[in-house]
C-alpha cells in the first residue's frame, strides 16, 4: 500500500510530507527531488522506480503530488487517490497553490490521517469528510452522542456520500449534460475517428433522502420498450433538436451512489443523490455523431518561402441554433516571418509566440459557413527536417447534445417527508463542447 | 490567519524559542508553537529535541491540537523510545472516550508507533476497539491489527487478533468488511501458507455482498483479494463473474481494472463454447476503451495494463484499432504505449488505416516516438504480408526526409523485411547506400553492413563500401565491428577472387589487434574454417537463417500469466514480476492462473508446472543430454522400451520443456535433444500396439517456411479400430504459438476430426509437441483426386495453413471385413471381370501363412486358401468403412519372391490403392 504521500512546490522544496509505512525513509523525499523534478530530461513516465522505490506523481499547476510505496500496490487505485485527495483539497481552500497549501497544512495532515490509513484510502466524499474535519478542530467537543454516530455511520455506511436530515424549503434540482465532441479528420474530410465523451452533472437540492431514477433515449431500454409497448414517455420528441429517438451508448461510467447491480441487470439508473453538486455519470457514444463543425483546409506550399493557406468551415446544425465561443487555430512554419490574413467574419490574428494563426468568431448560426485565407512568408532555411504541419484544431460551444443524447425523465421519490416527484423544480440543460477536434492538413 | 508564517521561521536559537513557547500557559500560543514544530518538521528540519516539551500538549481538549502532537509523536517516538512511553496513559485514556472519533483516533496513531513497550499497551485498548460498537472504530481497529503485526507479527499471533480479524468479514458495516479483507491480504502475503484468508464459498458471497455496498476503495480492496480465490468450478467461477461485471461501470478506474483482473481469471476455467464466455468477452472491451479518457496517469497504467490483455486475449479489442490512435496533446509516455498497441492490434482488416496513422507519427518532433513510429511500420510490413509492398515504399519515403535518425531507424527495420521475404524488396539497396555516411548509430551502422555482407554479389561495389567501414575498424562499437567481420567473410566467399586481401586485412584487425575476446574468438573461427576448409565455412557462414517473428516483444508466456493476476498494479505497469522490484518477502508468491477449461489434469495445465524436484542435480542433467545428444535420433533405437522407462524419459521431457522456457540460452542446446527424445518415446508407443498394423513413419507436411515457422509432420495409424491422425508439431519460430485447431476439408471417406486438436499448451520456440488426433468417418463426402487425397487446414495464433497429404487406404480397413466363404464365391462371380486388376508385388520373402497374418493385422482376411500344382492360392476379402467390399486373390509361388494380386471390387478405383497397402504391409 502507499507508504506516504509528498506535496512539492515547482522547486522541489517539500510542503507536505506524510510518510505511513516504515519503509519508507526520509531519503525517499530527496530521490523524488533529484531524479524527477530536477531531471534534466523531460518526464517520460508518471511512474518511476528509484532504487526499488515505486513513485507515483501528478501535477496541479506547479505543485507535485508524489505518492510512494515499496511494495506492488494497485497502481491505478494510487492515482485515483491522488485524483481524489486534490479534489478534496479544492473543495476545501479552493485552487491548488503553493500558497494555499502553506496556509493550510495543519488542515492537509488532518485530511491526510482521516482518508489513508496505514496506506489504505478510507472514505474520501468531501460531503462526509466536512461533517466532522473541519478548521475548528474543538467542534468535536459540543457533539451530542447523537450527532457523533451519526457522523460514524455515515462516513462508514452504505450511503456514506449523504447526511440524514438535509431539507430545503424548495426542492430543486438542475441536470447538465455536458459533452466533448472528439474529431479527427483527414485533409480529404475522411472521419478517422470521432467519439463522444460525455458527462451528466447533477445539483440536487433536495429535503431527506430521495430515491431518484434517471432515464434517457438509451437505445436498449427505448427498444426495450417498443417491443413491450408500454412507451410511457408522450413527449419523446419534445426536446427536439435532431430527429434521433435513441442513442447507442458505447459505455457508460456511474458514480458510486448509482446502484450497478441493478443498471447491470435492467439497465435502470436508480439512486439516492449526493447534496448538491456531483457527477452522476460519464458516458461515451461513437455512432451518429452530429459533427457541429466541419473544417475544410487548403495548404498549397509556393516555393521555399511561402505557403497559402485557405480554410472554410461550415456549421452542421439547426439554422436556429447559435454556436459560440469559436476559435479556428491554424498551425504556421517555425520560420514564419510575416503572415497576412483576411477573413469575412470575425477576428484572425498571427500568433508568433504560438506558432498559429487564430481566427475567433463569437457567434455563429447553424448552416453557415465562413473562410479564412492567409498568406504565410517564410524565412529560407536550410534545415533538413520537414514541417510537420500539426493538425487545425478548433474550439467552440454549442447548445445541444452532439451525440444526441436526451434526458427522458428523473423521478424524484420521498416516502418519508411529503413532497412528490411533481414538487420538485427540475432544470435540464445541454451543452456540446469540443474536445479534441482537429483536421489534418 | 494564514499558516504559511510557520514556514519562514529560520532564525538561530529557533529550538529555545519554541521550547519556550511550547510551554506557555497559553493555549493558543502552545497551539501556535506546535505548528511552527510541524512545520520545521516537514521541511525536515530535526525538532526531535522538542520531544517533552511537545508530548506535555497531549493532555488537551482540543482536537486539532492533539492531532498535531500525534502527527509529531508518530515521527519522532522512534528516536526517543523511552520518552514515548510518557504518551501511553493519554492513548489508553483516549481509546475509552466517549467520542467514536477520539477512541479511533487514539487507536489508529497508537498503531503508527513503532515502539516496543508501546505496543505491549496497545493490546487491550486495540482488543475493545476491535469489537466496539461503532463501525468507525472497529474500521480503523481493523487496519492496526495489519500495523501491529508489522512490527510484531508474533504477538499478534499469540493475542488472537488474527481470529478476530476473520470474523470482521462477517461484519454488518461494509466497510469494517472491506478494511478487514485489506488487513487480512496484506498479513497473508507475507505468510504465503498460512491460508490465512481461507476463502471458501460462503466468504466470497459474503464478500460479494459488501462489494455492492462500501467505499469505492473498499470495492477495490475486495476485488483484489477475490481474485487471489480459486473457484471449485466453472459454474461457480461463472457466478462469482456475474456479480462482478456490474463494476465495470464503475466512475473509479480502479474499480474498473480489478474487475477486469477477476473476469480475466475466472474466464479462464469457463468453457469456450459457453454462450456466457462470448458474453463476457464482449462486455470487456468497452470499459477498457472507456478508460483510456481518463487522466492521462491513468490512462498509462491502463494502457500497459491493456498491452497485457492484448496478449492474452487478443479477441478482446481487436476491432477497436481506433481508439489508440495518438493524439497530437497526448504525453509522450501515453503515445509510446498507444504505438505498441498498435502493433499488436494491426491485421489484415485494418492495416491501411494504422500505415496511414504511423506515416503520420513519423513526421512528428519527440525522437523516441517518432523512431519507435518508423520501427512500427517495420514491423506491420513482417507481420502482414499483404502490406509489406507499402511498408517498404513508406520507409523509402522517409528516407528520403534524410532527418538522420529516421533515416538510421529505417534502414534498421528493411533489415528484418530483407530477412523476412527474401528475393522481393532488394531492388531498394542502391537508395540505401545513398545514405551510408549519414549512419552514426552502431545498429544502423551494423544493419547496412549486414545488409551490404548479404547481398554482395548483388553489389558492385561492396568492397569499397565495406572496405570504407574498415578504416576505421577501432572506433566501431562491438555489435559493428563483430558484423563487419562476418560481412566481409560473407563477400570473401561469394567473390572470392578480388576480396581477398581485404578478408586478410579484417581477419588480421580482428584477432591481432582487438582486445575483444568475442570478436577476436570469431575471427579465429572464420581464419580457421576458411584456411581448412572452405566448402564448411561456405555452410556455416551462408547457412539459411531462420525464420525472423512476427511479432516482437511478446511477453514470455508464464510471466504473462503471472502478470494477468497482478492487473491494475505495479507489476502489471513495469511487466516484471513483483519479486522483481519488491523488497523481503511480500509478492514473492507467484500467482498463476486457474487451469484452463477442459485440461484433463490440473497438474498438467501449463509448462511451468512440470515439478523441479523431477529434474536431477545440474551435473546429472548435463550428463544425461550429452549422452542422448551422442545416440543418434534414428529409427534404429531399442524396439522395445519397458514401460517404466518410458515414463521416466516423459517426466525428464516435462522438465526440459521449462528448462528450456527459463534459460534461452540452453534452448539451442537442447533443441536436438527433444526432438530426439519425441522420436523415441514415439517409437515406443508404436511398438507396442497389440495389433501389429503398420504404421507408416512420420513425414513431413508442412514445412516451416511456408507456415511462418510452424513445421508439420505426421502419419496415420488404425489402432484398435480408432484411426488416428498422429502429428508433431514443432515451433521453428520465434515466438510462442498458442490456441491450435485443425480442420479437413471435404474427402472421399469422409474423413473429419473427432475432436478437437489437444494441444494444451503453448508451443514454445524450437518445441516440439506430439499429438494424435482421432479421426471419424462420419464427415462431408467429396471425391478426391488422388482417391486418398485429404486437405488440411491448420490454425494457431498466428494464422492459418494449409497442406495436403495421403493416407494409406489400410486406413479405412474395418475389423469385421472377413466376408462368408459362400457369400464371397457368389461375389466374385458377380462382380464382372472389367473391374479386376492384377498387380505384381515384388521381393517379399514371406510363405504364405506368415503374409496372411500380417495382412490379417491390417484387416486383410484371408477366407481361404488352395494349393494347386505347387502355388499358394489365398483369397481375402477387405471392406471399408463405407462398406465397399474388395475381394482378392494372391497367388504365391514357393521360391519365386513375385506374388501376383488380383483384385476385383464394384468401386473399381479403389484397387490401385488396395494394391499400396499390400505391398506396404508385406514390405514393412
Amino acid at each position: 500500500m502507499i507508504g506516504g504521500l509528498f506535496i512539492y512546490n515547482h522547486k522541489g522544496e517539500v510542503l507536505i510530507s506524510r510518510v505511513y509505512r516504515d519503509d519508507i525513509g526520509r531519503n525517499a523525499v530527496d530521490a523524488f527531488r533529484v531524479n524527477v523534478i530536477h531531471a534534466r530530461q523531460q518526464v517520460r513516465s508518471p511512474v518511476t522506480n528509484i532504487a526499488r522505490t515505486s513513485f507515483f506523481h501528478v501535477k496541479r499547476s506547479n505543485i507535485w503530488l508524489a505518492a510512494v510505496t515499496k511494495q506492488n500496490v494497485n497502481a491505478a487505485m494510487v492515482f485515483e487517490f491522488l485524483y481524489k485527495m486534490c479534489d478534496v483539497m479544492t473543495a476545501y481552500f479552493g485552487k491548488i497553490s503553493e500558497e494555499n497549501i502553506k496556509n493550510n497544512f495543519v488542515l492537509i495532515y488532518e485530511l491526510l490521517d482521516e482518508i489513508l490509513d496505514f496506506g489504505y484510502p478510507q472514505n474520501s466524499e468531501t460531503g462526509a469528510l466536512k461533517t466532522f474535519i473541519t478548521q475548528q478542530g474543538i467542534k468535536g467537543q459540543h457533539q451530542t452522542k447523537e450527532e457523533q454516530s451519526q457522523i460514524t455511520s455515515q462516513v462508514t455506511g452504505q450511503i456514506g456520500w449523504r447526511r440524514e436530515g438535509i431539507k430545503y424549503r424548495r426542492n430543486e434540482l438542475f441536470l447538465d449534460v455536458l459533452e466533448s465532441v472528439n474529431l479527427l479528420m483527414s485533409p480529404q474530410g475522411q472521419v478517422l475517428s470521432a467519439h463522444v465523451s460525455g458527462r451528466v452533472v447533477m445539483k440536487s437540492y433536495l429535503s431527506g433522502m430521495p430515491e431518484c431514477k434517471f432515464g434517457m433515449n438509451d437505445k436498449i431500454v427505448i427498444d426495450k420498450q417498443g417491443k413491450g409497448g408500454t412507451t410511457d414517455e408522450p413527449g419523446k420528441s419534445e426536446l427536439g433538436g435532431s430527429g434521433k429517438q435513441s442513442i447507442a451508448i458505447d459505455d457508460c461510467t456511474f458514480h458510486q451512489c448509482v446502484r450497478l447491480s441493478k443498471f447491470d441487470s435492467e439497465r435502470s439508473i436508480s439512486f439516492i443523490p449526493p447534496d448538491g453538486e456531483y457527477e452522476l455519470m460519464r458516458y461515451r457514444t461513437t455512432k451518429d455523431i452530429i459533427l457541429p463543425f466541419r473544417v475544410i483546409p487548403l495548404v498549397r506550399e509556393v516555393g521555399r518561402t511561402k505557403l497559402e493557406v485557405k480554410v472554410v468551415i461550415k456549421s452542421n446544425f439547426k439554422p436556429s441554433l447559435l454556436a459560440q465561443k469559436i476559435e479556428v487555430r491554424i498551425p504556421t512554419p517555425l520560420n514564419t516571418s510575416g503572415v497576412q490574413v483576411i477573413c469575412m467574419k470575425g477576428k484572425a490574428k498571427y500568433k508568433a509566440s504560438e506558432n498559429a494563426i487564430v481566427w475567433k468568431i463569437k457567434r455563429m448560426a447553424g448552416m453557415k459557413e465562413s473562410q479564412i485565407s492567409a498568406e504565410i512568408e517564410l524565412l529560407p532555411t536550410n534545415d533538413k527536417k520537414k514541417w510537420a504541419r500539426p493538425p487545425i484544431s478548433m474550439k467552440f460551444q454549442v447548445p445541444f447534445a452532439p451525440s444526441g443524447l436526451k434526458v427522458r425523465y428523473l423521478k424524484v421519490f420521498e416516502s418519508k417527508l411529503n413532497y412528490s416527484d411533481h414538487d420538485v423544480i427540475k432544470w435540464v440543460r445541454y451543452i456540446g463542447r469540443s474536445g479534441i477536434y482537429e483536421t489534418r492538413c | 490567519m494564514t499558516d504559511s508564517k510557520y514556514f519562514t521561521t529560520t532564525k538561530k536559537g529557533e529550538i529555545f524559542e519554541l521550547k519556550a513557547e511550547l510551554n506557555s500557559d497559553k493555549k493558543e500560543k502552545k497551539k501556535e508553537a506546535v505548528k511552527k514544530v510541524i512545520a520545521s518538521m516537514t521541511v525536515g528540519k530535526d525538532v526531535s529535541a522538542l520531544f517533552p516539551d511537545v508530548v506535555n500538549c497531549m493532555q488537551t481538549d482540543n482536537l486539532e491540537l492533539k492531532k498535531l502532537v500525534y502527527l509529531y509523536l508518530m515521527n519522532y517516538a522512534k528516536s526517543q523510545p523511552d520518552m514515548a512511553i510518557m504518551a501511553v496513559n493519554t492513548f489508553v485514556k483516549d481509546c475509552e472516550d466517549l467520542n467514536p472519533l477520539i477512541r479511533a483516533l487514539a487507536v489508529r496513531t497508537m498503531g503508527c508507533i513503532r515502539v516496543d513497550k508501546i505496543t505491549e499497551y496497545l493490546c487491550e485498548p486495540l482488543r475493545k476497539c476491535l469489537k466496539d460498537e461503532d463501525p468507525y472504530v472497529r474500521k480503523t481497529a481493523a487496519v492496526c491489527v495489519a500495523k501491529l503485526h508489522d512490527i510484531n507479527a508474533q504477538l499478534v499471533e499469540d493475542q488472537g487478533f488474527l481470529d478476530t480479524l476473520k470474523d470482521l468479514i462477517s461484519d454488518s458495516n461494509p466497510m469494517v468488511v472491506a478494511n478487514a479483507v485489506a488487513a487480512l491480504s496484506e498479513i497473508a502475503e507475507s505468510h504465503p501458507n498460512s491460508n490465512l484468508l481461507d476463502l471458501n464459498p460462503q466468504t466470497i458471497n459474503k464478500l460479494l455482498t459488501a462489494l455492492n455496498e462500501c467505499t469505492e476503495w473498499g470495492q477495490i480492496f475486495i476485488l483484489d483479494c477475490l481474485a487471489s480465490y480459486l473457484p471449485r468450478d466453472d459454474r461457480e467461477s461463472q457466478s462469482i463473474c456475474e456479480r462482478v461485471t456490474p463494476r465495470l461501470s464503475h466512475a473509479n478506474s480502479a474499480v474498473v481494472l480489478s474487475a477486469v483482473k477477476v473476469l480475466m481469471k475466472f474466464m479462464e476455467m469457463l468453457p469456450k463454447d459457453l454462450d456466457y464466455y462470448g458474453t463476457l468477452l464482449k462486455k470487456l472491451a468497452p470499459p477498457l476503451v472507456t478508460l483510456l479518457s481518463a487522466e492521462p496517469e491513468l490512462q498509462y497504467v491502463a494502457l500497459r495494463n491493456i498491452n497485457l490483455i492484448v496478449q492474452k486475449r487478443p479477441e478482446i479489442l481487436k476491432h477497436e484499432m481506433k481508439v489508440f490512435f495518438v493524439k497530437y496533446n497526448d504525453p509522450i509516455y501515453v503515445k509510446l504505449e498507444k504505438l505498441d498497441i498498435m502493433i499488436r492490434l494491426a491485421s489484415q482488416a485494418n492495416i491501411a488505416q494504422v500505415l496511414a496513422e504511423l506515416k503520420e507519427y513519423a513526421t512528428e518532433v519527440d525522437v523516441d516516438f517518432v523512431r519507435k513510429a518508423v520501427r512500427a511500420i517495420g514491423r506491420c510490413a513482417i507481420k502482414v504480408e499483404q502490406s509489406a509492398e507499402r511498408c517498404v515504399s513508406t520507409l523509402l519515403d522517409l528516407i528520403q526526409t534524410k532527418v538522420n535518425y529516421v533515416v538510421q531507424e529505417a534502414i534498421v527495420v528493411i533489415k528484418d523485411i530483407f530477412r523476412k521475404y527474401p528475393n522481393k524488396y532488394e531492388s531498394v539497396i542502391a537508395t540505401l547506400c545513398e545514405n551510408l555516411d549519414s549512419l552514426d548509430e552502431p545498429e544502423a551502422r551494423a544493419a547496412m553492413i549486414w545488409i551490404v555482407g548479404e547481398y554482395a554479389e548483388r553489389i558492385d561495389n561492396a568492397d569499397e563500401l565495406l572496405e570504407s567501414f574498415l578504416e576505421g575498424f577501432h572506433d566501431e562499437s562491438t555489435q559493428v565491428q563483430l558484423q563487419l567481420l562476418t560481412a566481409i567473410v560473407k563477400l570473401f566467399l561469394k567473390k572470392p577472387t578480388e576480396t581477398q586481401e581485404l578478408v586478410q586485412q579484417v581477419l588480421s584487425l580482428a584477432t591481432q589487434d582487438s582486445d575483444n575476446p568475442d570478436l577476436r574468438d570469431r575471427g579465429y573461427i572464420y581464419w580457421r574454417l576458411l584456411s581448412t576448409d572452405p566448402v564448411a565455412a561456405k555452410e556455416v557462414v551462408l547457412a539459411e537463417k531462420p525464420l525472423i517473428s512476427e511479432e516482437t516483444d511478446l511477453i514470455e508466456p508464464t510471466l504473462l500469466e503471472e502478470l494477468i493476476c497482478h492487473i491494475g498494479t505495479l507489476a502489471s505497469v513495469y511487466h516484471k514480476p513483483p519479486s522483481a522490484f519488491v523488497e523481503g518477502s511480500r509478492g514473492v508468491q507467484h500467482k498463476r492462473l486457474p487451469p484452463r477449461a477442459g485440461s484433463p489434469d490440473v497438474g498438467q495445465s501449463g509448462p511451468s508446472e512440470a515439478p523441479p524436484a523431477v529434474i536431477p542435480s545440474q551435473g546429472d542433467l548435463l550428463g544425461d543430454l550429452l549422452n542422448l545428444d551422442l545416440a543418434p535420433p534414428t529409427a534404429t533405437v531399442p524396439s522395445v522400451q519397458p514401460s517404466m522407462q518410458m515414463g521416466a524419459m516423459d517426466l525428464l521431457g516435462g522438465g526440459l520443456d521449462s528448462l528450456v522456457c527459463s534459460s534461452p540460452a540452453a534452448s539451442h542446446f537442447a533443441t536436438n535433444v527433444i526432438s530426439g527424445l519425441g522420436d523415441l518415446f514415439d517409437l515406443g508407443g508404436g511398438v507396442g500396439m497389440p495389433t501389429g498394423s503398420y504404421v507408416a513413419p512420420k513425414t513431413v507436411w508442412l514445412l516451416a517456411m511456408k507456415a511462418k515457422g510452424l513445421e508439420i509432420s505426421g502419419t496415420f495409424a488404425r489402432r484398435g479400430g480408432i484411426i488416428q491422425m498422429d502429428l508433431s508439431l514443432t515451433n521453428k519460430a520465434m515466438s510462442v504459438m498458442t490456441d491450435f485447431a485443425i480442420q479437413f476439408n471435404r474427402n472421399s471417406f469422409g474423413l473429419a476430426p473427432a475432436g478437437p486438436l489437444q494441444v494444451l499448451t503453448p508451443l514454445s520456440p524450437n518445441q516440439t509437441i506430439d499429438v494424435s488426433l482421432p479421426l471419424s468417418t462420419s464427415g462431408p463426402v467429396m471425391k478426391m483426386e488422388p482417391l486418398n487425397n485429404l486437405q488440411v487446414a491448420v490454425k494457431n495464433n498466428i494464422d492459418v495453413f494449409y497442406f495436403s497429404c495421403q493416407y494409406p487406404l489400410s486406413l479405412l480397413f474395418v475389423e469385421d471385413g472377413k466376408m462368408d466363404r459362400q457369400v464371397f464365391l457368389a461375389t466374385w462371380k458377380d462382380i464382372p471381370n472389367d473391374n479386376e486388376a492384377q498387380f505384381q508385388i515384388k521381393d517379399i520373402h514371406l510363405n504364405s501363412d506368415v503374409a496372411s497374418n500380417k495382412l490379417q493385422g491390417s484387416n486383410i482376411f484371408t477366407i481361404a486358401k488352395r494349393t494347386v500344382e505347387g502355388q499358394d492360392m489365398l483369397y481375402q476379402s477387405v471392406k471399408l468403412t463405407n462398406g465397399i467390399w474388395v475381394l482378392a486373390e494372391m497367388r504365391i509361388q514357393t521360391g519365386n519372391p513375385n506374388y501376383t494380386l488380383s483384385i476385383k471390387c464394384r468401386a473399381p478405383e479403389v484397387c490401385p490403392f488396395v494394391y499400396q497397402c499390400y505391398e506396404l504391409v508385406l514390405k514393412n
